[in-house]
């Protein structure tokens, strides 16, 4: 590169370093002070686009930009009183399942509202031609927000530091539970940031269309990103915040200016891990005070009556061998994805964002297994757990050495990279379109005798994963999980806890992978990629995290929903995020959380 | 009287039932909430065939039926989609698909469960090739078949330096991969002096335009669509990338990516696309006008494919006088049909339809974005030799 191409991707790495900064720094805020991993994020951006670009057309681009920042602040105080508010004090990570919900309905929103096609924004008036810099042309609007950036960063700098309102939230981000002994109104506080990282996602939506078309896809992508900064700045640190997306934003102008722009799929990615590896609570970030919330113990469920439950699905193919064995196989995959699942998440209190490397190392494993080296389909199941479990051993590793929110995060970096690979990788796994022909042997082809198998084998792991939460072992993580010092002091190994629980988790997601894999045919990388793992937690959730069979019952629940609503509601997105945000209300334990609380009465 | 009246009366039931019980049932499965721009057209023009279809009288005596769903734009949600439409709706023949990997896994399926399979939309050159096999068709050009026909003109340039830039996943490498050598084969000696593929959806825009300038190509060839077709077209307007280069673009012509881009259209770029209100062949203006009148709206790249997918089914039935899979497959192979786009052969060879796109260059329009100098591309015009095709199909 040339000292003038440096210059110039230099001024392109700030130009998009400024915008993933105000999009983290709200993102940072909320977390920080409430815990909230806000997924709806990059959705509130994204209506902050949509808005913008549809109020430019009426008042002028200048003048759209404020309104959709104050609009997507009266949205943000709307979502806190009528909705977070009233699940504060749900087990954690229930927000995760609203804001999941609001994803949804946001999408479709947008699709109903502004219609399916991209909507390119005007470019700012005034800042619309180009400047000539080192021989090249740039952007003066590139310059407008490269000057923006640190401007945000220096009022919300002010803002914390030098105001009272500003000392609340950092007191509140150091220790909640002493901010609130000490009197401060958390409501208000929650109320508050909550309304001001919303008006900071809609600014920074509405500044970025004259760079890119408001869509509908902009969303999830964006959430990842506005993550990967926060985290690799330190959760709630907005000079982290600020140090983490110039680094990301110019390491990407570079890998493009060096034309290793394939590797820009996954940098974000490989940095986060390498941060965190390095530095467990990112680059200026503090260890988060733990909650002193309590945890359940596993008491009374809905476990013994799951023989029965085996039973009557048994008989199912006696009724019909119709589709409705298709959907009780899926149904059956994903319950023993979510219960293994459950099994870091519940007893190990570790949450995993990317839970679907392990189910997609599975089905690769297998596939390969069984496509590459020509192995008997059983053979190839029956070694895929070992791949997938020799994946958590490696990732495993790094992981435990974290905790809480970085944890999630790191296991979410690592689950992209493989991912990645597997989507690039062309010669070994079929990049981008993935494997097919990875059908059952054939005495398991009929649609009963693949469903009898994977009903036998799921229901036998699930009662395995159940059977380890209850013995030595999973008093043992629950020790751990509880109160890590008092665990050590009494003789566990709490790291070999926690890296075992990986391994069995990892074990089981890759047999339902590997399941997953030959019930379809073909599997391609959308079994590793994000919405696969956030599904997965979505069961969970759902079902309800504090007990063991709640998992169970939230698959099947998702995956029913999914498929009626599908069939039967053009906008069935909205429709499943509106069935979740009801249950999230009236059910805040989850299902057999709910069920469970009746009966203890 | 009396009695001929009860007779024919008789017989209007029987048939009448007959009609409702025993229509053509098409199982319809596409990522509606994934790619809504291109599949709301699509999903209106295949309504708009089934109507005409039924209203004239079916096909081989029998009515039409479709029955669509989403799929989820998963391949495994797709699959089991797939499945819902054969074992619950008992679907005479599978149709749709957007993305390759969905498209794939559901060809895949259909080989499996021996049910037909009009892949619609897919460009992925391995549905009918490498993948290829008895039980799938796929009607529009294939990725290699749009570059081909790009080839001729890029060719005529004599132009040395080429920069590419393509989406990172199967449709970019492969476009890639493809102008690349057909290039060096039409104009020896030709330099491919940088290439940049973004993430699908992600491009970096500034830092692209700005690393492709850098190699001062004398063109380019992209194969960007949607918001990163958006993204480069803005980004390299402002930084004048295009000022003296030729841009050769897939897809970019189609009203679907063309019409967000608006004053930014960018002059003199090849392109493959559809130009829907310059083309007055007699069949295209019934299309359109029976489009317009129904949807009150004009039709898109998308409703041509929806509306044609749907009449190959009709045509096929007529042809095997019948819905049975076997027979249906046997039809398809050699089919000889009309479209909008004028007369389509369904290839026996390889299951490839020669439904052609209109190549041309982009121009700007009372502020909107237009295709100029357009030609019709016969799609059996660009396919490669016989024995290159029975080379990559294992049947």
């Amino acid at each position: 590169m040339s000292g003038s191409a440096v210059l110039l991707q230099s001024l392109n790495g700030l130009a998009s370093a400024s915008s993933l900064f105000v999009l983290a720094a709200g993102l940072s805020l909320i977390f920080g002070v409430s815990r909230i991993v806000n997924f709806a994020h990059g959705s509130l951006f994204m209506l902050g686009m949509y808005l913008a670009v549809w109020l430019s057309a009426r008042v002028g681009f200048w003048a759209g930009v404020p309104i959709a920042a104050l609009v997507l602040a009266a949205l943000g105080f709307l979502i806190e009183t009528l909705l977070l508010r009233r699940i504060y004090r749900a087990p954690e990570l229930l927000q995760l399942l609203a804001t999941f919900a609001l994803v949804l309905v946001i999408k479709d929103f947008a699709l109903w509202a502004w219609g399916p096609e991209d909507m390119l924004g005007p470019r700012a008036p005034g800042l619309s031609g180009a400047v000539s810099i080192a021989g090249g042309q740039f952007p003066q609007y590139d310059l407008f927000l490269i000057a923006l950036g640190p401007a945000v960063f220096v009022l919300l700098h002010f803002l914390l530091t030098r105001t009272r309102f500003g000392i609340l939230i950092r007191a509140a981000t150091e220790d909640r539970e002493m901010a609130g002994a000490l009197g401060v109104n958390q409501r208000w506080l929650f109320t508050a940031v909550f309304t001001l990282g919303a008006a900071l996602a809609g600014l920074g939506g509405a500044l970025a269309i004259p760079r890119e078309p408001a869509n509908l896809e902009i969303d999830l992508a964006l959430v990842s990103d506005a993550f990967v900064v926060v985290v690799v700045g330190g959760m709630g640190s907005i000079p982290g915040a600020f140090l983490a997306a110039l680094l990301i934003g110019g390491i990407k102008a570079f890998c493009i200016g060096l034309g290793y722009s394939k590797i820009t799929l996954v940098a974000e990615f490989i940095v986060m891990a390498a941060v965190l590896v390095v530095r467990p609570w990112g680059l200026l970030g503090r260890p988060i005070a733990v909650s002193r919330a309590p945890q359940d113990a596993f008491g009374i469920s809905s476990r013994r009556a799951m023989p029965l439950v085996v039973a009557v699905l048994a008989l199912v193919p006696l009724l019909s061998d119709g589709y409705i064995l298709i959907l009780l196989t899926d149904v059956l995959v994903f319950a023993l994805f979510a219960v293994s699942l459950h099994f870091l998440l519940g007893p190990g209190g570790m949450v995993s964002f990317g839970h679907a490397a392990y189910f997609g190392l599975g089905a690769y494993g297998a596939a390969l297994l069984f496509l590459r080296w020509q192995l008997p389909m059983e053979l190839s199941l029956a070694a895929a757990p070992l791949v997938a479990a020799g994946g958590a051993v490696l990732f495993g590793w790094f992981c435990v050495r974290l905790s809480g929110i970085y944890l999630a995060m790191l296991t979410l970096a690592l689950a992209q990279i493989v991912w990645s690979v597997a989507f690039q990788w062309d010669a070994v796994t079929g990049g981008s379109n993935g494997l097919v022909g990875v059908w059952p042997a054939a005495w398991l082809s009929s649609r009963t005798a693949y469903y009898l198998a994977t009903l036998a084998l799921c229901a036998a792991s699930i009662a395995c994963l159940w059977r380890f939460a209850v013995s030595p072992f999973g008093y043992a993580l629950r020790a751990s999980r509880d109160s890590p010092l008092r665990a050590e002091a009494s003789g566990i190994n709490v790291r070999a806890q926690q890296w075992a629980a990986f391994i069995v988790a990892g074990g089981f997601a890759g047999l339902a992978g590997a399941l997953f894999a030959f019930s379809k045919g073909s599997i391609s990388p959308e079994t590793l990629s994000v919405p696969r793992s956030v599904d997965g937690l979505v069961m969970v959730l759902l079902g309800g995290v504090q007990t063991l069979t709640g998992p169970v019952w939230g698959a099947a629940i998702f995956t029913w929903l999914e498929d009626a609503m599908s069939r039967e509601i053009a906008y069935w997105r909205a429709g499943i995020g509106a069935v979740i945000l009801l249950l999230v209300l009236a059910l805040p334990g989850g299902l057999e959380g709910t069920l469970k609380r009746w009966f203890s009465r | 009287m009396k009695r001929t009246l009860l007779i024919y009366l008789c017989l209007f039931l029987v048939t009448a039932d007959a009609f409702g019980q025993n229509a053509v049932k098409i199982g319809e499965l596409n990522s509606y909430k994934v790619f809504p721009s291109f599949l709301e057209p699509y999903k209106k023009g295949m309504e708009l065939a089934i109507e005409e279809i039924n209203r004239s009288g079916g096909a081989a005596g029998r009515k039409l039926e479709l029955v669509t769903r989403d799929d989820g734009g998963t391949p495994g949600d797709a699959v089991r989609v797939a499945e819902e439409l054969i074992a619950r709706e008992k679907v005479n023949v599978l149709m749709g698909t957007f993305a390759s990997n969905v498209g794939l896994a559901v060809a895949n399926l259909a080989a499996q469960r021996k049910v037909l399979f009009v892949a619609s939309e897919p460009l992925t050159d391995k549905i009918v090739w490498e993948n290829g096999n008895r039980y799938t068709f796929r009607l529009r050009p294939s990725t290699y078949m749009q570059t081909a026909m790009l080839v001729p003109e890029a060719a005529k340039l004599k132009k040395r330096r080429w920069a590419i830039v393509y989406p990172n996943y199967e449709y970019g490498q492969s476009a890639t991969a493809s102008f690349k050598k057909l290039l060096s084969e039409a104009q020896p000696g030709v330099e491919f002096v940088a290439e940049q593929a973004p993430a699908l959806g992600k491009i970096e825009a500034g830092a692209v335009v700005q690393a492709l300038a850098q190699a001062r190509p004398d063109a380019i060839f992209s194969s960007l669509f949607a918001a990163d077709l958006q993204k480069f077209v803005r980004e390299g307007n402002t930084r004048g990338l295009f000022k003296n280069t030729v841009v050769f673009n897939l897809l970019a012509g189609e009203p679907e990516y063309l019409d967000p881009l608006k004053d930014e259209t960018p002059d003199g770029w090849w392109v493959t696309g559809y130009p829907w209100s310059e083309i007055n062949t007699p069949e295209h203006k019934a299309f359109r006008d029976a489009y317009q009148k129904r949807w009150n709206d004009y039709p898109r790249q998308g409703s041509v494919v929806g509306y044609t997918a749907v009449h190959a089914v009709a045509n096929a039935v007529r042809k095997a006088k019948s819905a049975e899979t076997e027979k249906l497959v046997e039809a398809l192979k050699g089919l000889q049909m009309q479209t909008p786009f004028g007369p389509v052969t369904w290839r026996a060879i390889d299951h490839q339809s020669t439904m052609g796109a209109y190549v041309g260059q982009l121009a700007k329009k009372d502020g909107k974005g237009t295709m100029v100098n357009w030609r019709y591309a016969d799609g059996a015009k660009y396919q490669p030799a016989e024995k290159e095709i029975r080379a990559l199909r294992k049947e």
